[in-house]
């Protein structure tokens, strides 16, 4: 039998993967034993090593994400915001203004009955130096009735941000970062064209995207340098997931109604924060 | 060649630049009223395209206001271009061709400008292109004064009057003071802040408004804006404060430039009425500027206020040129009748030469 090709990456795969193949590195030692170099047995116990590590680490890791537990809550905004406005520029558009049945109102404060407050970036405070962006999946916003879809979102440096047109219209993708290391870009964008991504290398908050060609057309996508975050959905509630045990400043930031900060302890339970936003009078 | 000062269809070919110049101030005000500065978003070319075979399908929103723009600003490069080259040919004052050439060159700079503003994204340089626009309609509109009929006459038998020297300080003062004011209306709309003060006469229901931390942020939560992203800012809030001041300083100062040029000059001199029609345009300047507030800053009355603003500032230019040309006029009077007994130089009318 031909021994098998490759070094120890190649014997790793084997025996990780596929018990048939095991029997063929077996088959080489038969077959080599007594005329094997030193290097080969140096390599062998290289192998050993490196399973031995490999093993170890994945053992570690899946220990920690055992510790690991979430972060739960609900957003809720205290004080009554002012009415949305109707987009009239929006409704005016010869080419935006048929895609709506009625005239799209801002999406400045989405409340729900109980005061439960969406779009609200919840994170922890003062992590930096653990994004796992670069491996995660992108976030996807798309352009669909001349509006951004999500209108808030939250990424990790490194992250890719997918922007997709789903509008027979042509628009244009302005970022408009401020952190130093964020790059602005302008790019047109036209029906049917092919996405455009982005990523941003520095935490931020509320990144701006917008399209000039329909003044109106906002998102906002906060940007952090760890995993720690989310954003609220229609009914107030967040689950920051993954969290190591450990005591935290919980961040709850809204464009509008402003930023609340609260002391939390995460224990192997996990733990629980509401919080509060409140309207200044 | 056969170069004169008198070229009428010079003169009116001048006069059509400066007008083209004025309206093209006004598209540029239609480009930022509607936050469209950035809807084409690549120059020379648009969106890829030759700028003049841009597909009239991609006109759309935005880009309409900005291509538009840009059309426009080639037209007038195009009229100063020519006027150039005309002064250059045809007039025999050496100064004023000069002056010609400077036009050139500050439309093509004013033109890579704006090119700049959308290649580099900066707001600054915006702000310098704005700025730059309203000295270049000050340029254009004073060749059109020079090469006028009226302009000839007005220096070939010496006009009979000398505007004083408070008078001709007043003209230029406030002038200066309208430019500072159109960099800081400029300064304001560039922010894309949209209104950071949304009353008037009282701001935020006060003569002076609060502009510490907490109520800046009781402002920006209250208040919802549909274009205008940007949340505002206490300095903002005191720009518009001196945007305010400033206008009540140069509404007065008007005032005080008809008043005083009536007084001393009489009604039917030149400068009388021009300093009339300056006083007119900054009444109108100042409902336009309540009424943009008034209206949320409506795209329509924003940018009437922008052409009506640079009108003024044209206005207070040709009438400071006016004035202090009259003084050298005067004065060559003056010279020619100082070995008359009974006449001296004086600040009152002279008689007509003959």
């Amino acid at each position: 039998m031909a021994p098998p090709s490759g070094g120890g990456v190649g014997f790793l795969i084997q025996v990780k993967g596929n018990p048939g193949a095991e029997g063929g590195r077996f088959a080489c030692f038969a077959e080599e034993c007594y005329s094997c170099p030193v290097s080969q047995l140096i390599e062998r116990l290289n192998m050993k090593l490196t399973l031995g590590v490999s093993g170890v680490l994945a053992a570690l890791a899946t220990w920690n994400l055992a510790l690991a537990a979430d972060i739960t809550g609900t957003v809720t905004l205290k004080g009554t915001p002012p009415p949305e406005v109707e987009i009239t520029p929006l409704k005016n558009d010869p080419t935006c203004g048929p895609l709506h049945k009625d005239v799209p109102k801002t999406r400045f404060y989405v409340v729900g009955p109980k005061g439960e407050l969406a779009d609200v970036v919840v994170s922890l405070k003062g992590i930096t130096g653990k994004s796992t962006g670069a491996s995660v999946a992108p976030l996807v916003i798309d352009q669909k009735g001349c509006e951004y879809l999500p209108y808030v979102a939250a990424v990790q440096t490194g992250q890719k941000i997918d922007v997709k047109n789903s509008d027979p219209v042509m628009h244009n993708v302005h970022d408009t970062p401020t952190a130093s290391g964020n790059k602005e870009r302008n790019q047109a964008m036209l029906p049917g064209g092919p996405d455009l991504t982005f990523t941003f290398d520095a935490p931020e908050e509320f990144l701006r995207f917008k399209c000039d060609v329909h003044p109106w057309m906002f998102a906002y996508v906060s940007v952090f340098d760890s995993p720690y975050f989310a954003v609220t959905g229609a009914d107030g509630s967040f689950k920051i997931a993954n969290v190591p045990p450990g005591k935290y400043t919980l961040e709850a930031r809204h464009r509008k109604a402003g930023t609340v900060t609260k002391e939390i302890e995460v224990t192997d339970n996990g733990a629980q924060a509401d919080l509060v936003l409140e309207l200044k009078q | 060649m056969f170069r004169s000062a008198n070229n009428p269809w010079l003169h009116r070919f001048a006069v059509l630049t400066a007008l083209a110049a004025l309206g093209l101030i006004g598209v540029g005000g239609l480009v930022t009223s509607h936050e469209a500065g950035m809807a084409v978003t690549d120059w020379p070319t648009s969106n890829g395209y030759n700028m003049f075979l841009f597909p009239v399908s991609q006109w759309v929103g935005g880009v309409f206001y900005e291509h538009t723009h840009r059309l426009v600003a080639s037209g007038v490069g195009l009229l100063t271009t020519i006027l150039a080259v005309w002064l250059w040919l045809k007039d025999c004052r050496v100064w004023l061709r000069r002056l010609g050439v400077i036009a050139f060159f500050g439309v093509v700079f004013q033109g890579v400008l704006g090119g700049l503003r959308v290649v580099l994204l900066k707001d600054q340089i915006g702000i310098f292109h704005a700025t730059l626009a309203q000295m270049f309609l000050v340029l254009v509109s004073v060749l059109a004064l020079l090469t006028s009929p009226w302009w000839q006459r007005f220096v070939a038998s010496a006009r009979e009057f000398a505007v004083p020297l408070g008078l001709r300080r007043l003209f230029l003062f406030t002038t200066l003071l309208i430019l500072a004011q159109l960099v800081v209306g400029a300064t304001m709309r560039h922010q894309h802040a949209g209104l950071s003060i949304p009353d008037f006469p009282l701001a935020y229901g006060r003569i002076w408004p609060d502009t510490s931390p907490t109520a800046v942020a009781r402002y920006n939560q209250n208040r919802l804006e549909v274009t205008a992203a940007n949340p505002i800012t206490a300095f903002q809030i005191e720009l518009q404060m001196a945007h305010r001041l400033l206008a009540l300083t140069v509404l007065g100062l008007v005032a005080a430039s008809a008043w005083g040029t009536r007084r001393r000059l009489g009604g039917r001199n030149p400068a009388t009425k021009l300093a009339a029609a300056w006083l007119a345009l900054i009444g109108i300047q100042v409902v336009l500027g309540a009424w943009t507030i008034w209206s949320n800053k409506a795209a329509d009355i924003a940018t009437a206020h922008v052409v009506v603003g640079a009108a003024s500032l044209v206005t207070g230019a040709l009438l400071s040129l006016i004035a202090f040309r009259s003084v050298a006029e005067f004065r060559s009077v003056a010279a020619a009748v100082v070995d008359e007994p009974t006449r001296a130089i004086s600040p009152h009318p002279l008689p007509r030469a003959a």
